[in-house]
């Protein structure tokens, strides 16, 4: 069943465009990676769902309702959780507040308590630091953290932009672990963005690449990574 | 001692009235960068609902005779109603502008106050005598306090006290306190905008309500340039505190409070007439050792 579907969408900054009738749908259950060389548009993507940026013109529906021009908090309400390129942690706030915020939308208001509980399963190193303000944690607790208060928000989609941003590469790994293992045991929908293509192997799923706010590949995963195509369509791959 | 202990209750009720005005400043700037000129207006106006609308220089009292019990809560809906009238009718539509053309647009709202009640009530200033008793003074370790500041400083602490309950305890303080960080972080979190923003300015107003009747108990007079001095004041409070820092706001208020007071006490005879000469100067001091203010919020230095 499609969760999400993106159809025919334009963005414009001013006279600059950043996304040209890019078409996309999620299905339910399903791993998308989006990837792409810097200032493709792919962050623009995101925002747009999630109606932070002006769709100029196309559509986007969610469950089969148009959200296109809706308010950042009813698309969240809706189910498409974002965790935005640089991470926001509201700094001020300890962890367990930040993880808080997004449970003001929940109907289960029972289920919030248990589900506090396993996300400090899973992230143990949050549990320990509860009461702390979340400003003090490092780059990779803070990713820990937002995926987190994403999850506590209950969605039906999560989209995380650049997780791998500015992390050390055992870190990276770490994340990417989570995510795998929230696929097989939570059956999260994703949407992952990412510039570095190579960790689409781990998360397995569909891939497309987009190159000048447009859609120019799309396919399996862990085939496309393989395919000299998208080097090709990609200039300057980057591996690390 | 007793000029000491005098000393020290001048400056913290004063220091009181410009902590509550620097919070009902920094709530509303925490959620949408504005800085509310009109909240001075808001405060005017609070005094004046006490008042029947009348062009006589012998006020006549409407609101102002309910007993306390009735007045106060009556003003404070007042002070809130007025407040989401102006988010609704004026800075809605300023949502997303730059911050100075929403400050420009509290200084058009707080000349349509002010000339609104201009009309309705004259330009002068009249006489509203509010709880007399509280003019008496009581006797504190030999000290005489008037009753009104006793009264000041348990008013704001009891205010601050349940603020920071509901900040840190309730969901819509967690939600306020996120907002404040990250408007749109908060949002793509499911936290609705108009609400977060509607309750900054419900408390907002009831803060200068509370003013008011401060004012109004402590001068006996209703002016209608009454909020301007507090709002003055409470603003470069809000600015030294560390713009966007709740508790940075109430405690430079009450810093401006006691500087003023000491100065007062301490400046000789003479220059005792240039004593906002020296709180300015030295709220200039203060900026230039720290221009991000005494108490720069967490967000402002988020790691990456």
């Amino acid at each position: 069943m499609t969760l999400l579907s993106v159809d025919d969408i334009t963005v414009s900054y001013g006279r600059l465009t950043a996304l040209r009738g890019v078409t996309l749908t999620i299905d339910e259950g399903e791993v998308l990676f989006v990837t792409g060389p810097n200032g493709a548009g792919k962050s623009t993507l995101l925002n747009a769902i999630a109606g932070v940026v002006l769709v100029g013109s196309g559509s986007i529906m969610i469950d089969g309702a148009k959200v296109t021009g809706n308010s950042p908090e009813d698309i969240a309400r809706r189910g498409f959780s974002l965790v935005p390129e640089g991470r926001n942690v509201f700094g001020g706030l300890t962890i367990e507040e930040n993880l808080k915020v997004g449970t003001g939308m929940r109907i289960d208001r029972k289920k919030i308590a248990d589900d506090l509980e396993s996300i400090y399963e899973e992230f143990p190193m949050l549990a320990e630091r509860r009461h702390t303000p979340a400003g003090m944690l490092s780059g990779g607790q803070q990713q820990m953290l937002v995926i987190g208060r994403a999850l506590m928000a209950a969605p039906r989609i999560m989209a995380i932009d650049e997780p791998s941003l500015g992390l050390a590469p055992k870190i990276i790994d770490q994340v990417y672990e989570i995510l795998v293992r929230l696929r097989t045991q939570r059956k999260l929908t994703l949407l992952i963005v990412e510039q570095s293509s190579t960790r689409a192997m781990m998360t397995g799923g569909r891939m497309v690449l987009i190159r000048g706010g447009r859609i120019v590949l799309e396919g399996a995963a862990t085939e496309m990574v393989k395919d000299d195509r998208l080097k090709h369509a990609y200039f300057g791959f980057g591996d690390h | 001692m007793r000029e000491i202990l005098q000393i020290v209750f001048d400056a913290l009720s004063l220091g009181s009235l410009y902590a509550l005005g620097a919070l009902g400043i920094a709530l509303i700037f925490g959620v949408m960068r504005l800085v509310n000129f009109a909240h001075g207006d808001f405060i005017a106006f609070c005094v004046f609902a006490m008042l029947w609308p009348s062009v006589d220089a012998a006020a006549i009292v409407f609101a102002g005779q309910l007993p306390f019990y009735l007045l106060i809560p009556l003003l404070l809906l007042i002070g809130a109603v007025l407040s989401i009238l102006s988010e609704i009718v004026v800075f809605r539509r300023f949502r997303n502008t730059n911050p100075a053309t929403m400050m420009i647009a509290s200084f058009a709202l707080g000349f349509v106050i002010r000339h609104l009640l201009l009309m309705l009530y004259s330009s002068r200033p009249k006489s509203i005598t509010l709880w007399p008793s509280l003019g008496l003074p009581v006797e504190l370790l030999g000290a005489h306090i008037p009753m009104l500041q006793v009264v000041t400083i348990i008013i704001t602490l009891v205010v601050l006290t349940v603020l920071v309950l509901f900040l840190k305890r309730t969901r819509y303080g967690l939600e306020m306190r996120a907002a404040a960080e990250n408007f749109t972080m908060a949002r793509m979190l499911g936290v609705r905008a108009n609400g977060v923003i509607l309750l900054a300015f419900a408390i907002s107003g009831m803060l200068a309500a509370s003013i008011g009747l401060i004012l109004a108990t402590n001068s006996g007079t209703a002016d209608i340039s009454m909020g301007a001095n507090v709002m003055l004041i409470a603003f470069i409070a809000t600015v030294i505190g560390g713009l966007g820092s709740i508790p940075g706001a109430v405690a430079a208020g009450f810093l401006i409070g006691a500087a003023s007071v000491v100065f007062q006490a301490t400046l000789p005879h003479d220059a005792r007439v240039f004593r906002d000469a020296f709180v300015y100067g030295a709220v200039i001091v203060v900026l230039l050792v720290r221009p991000q203010g005494l108490f720069a919020p967490k967000s402002a230095k988020q790691r990456v």
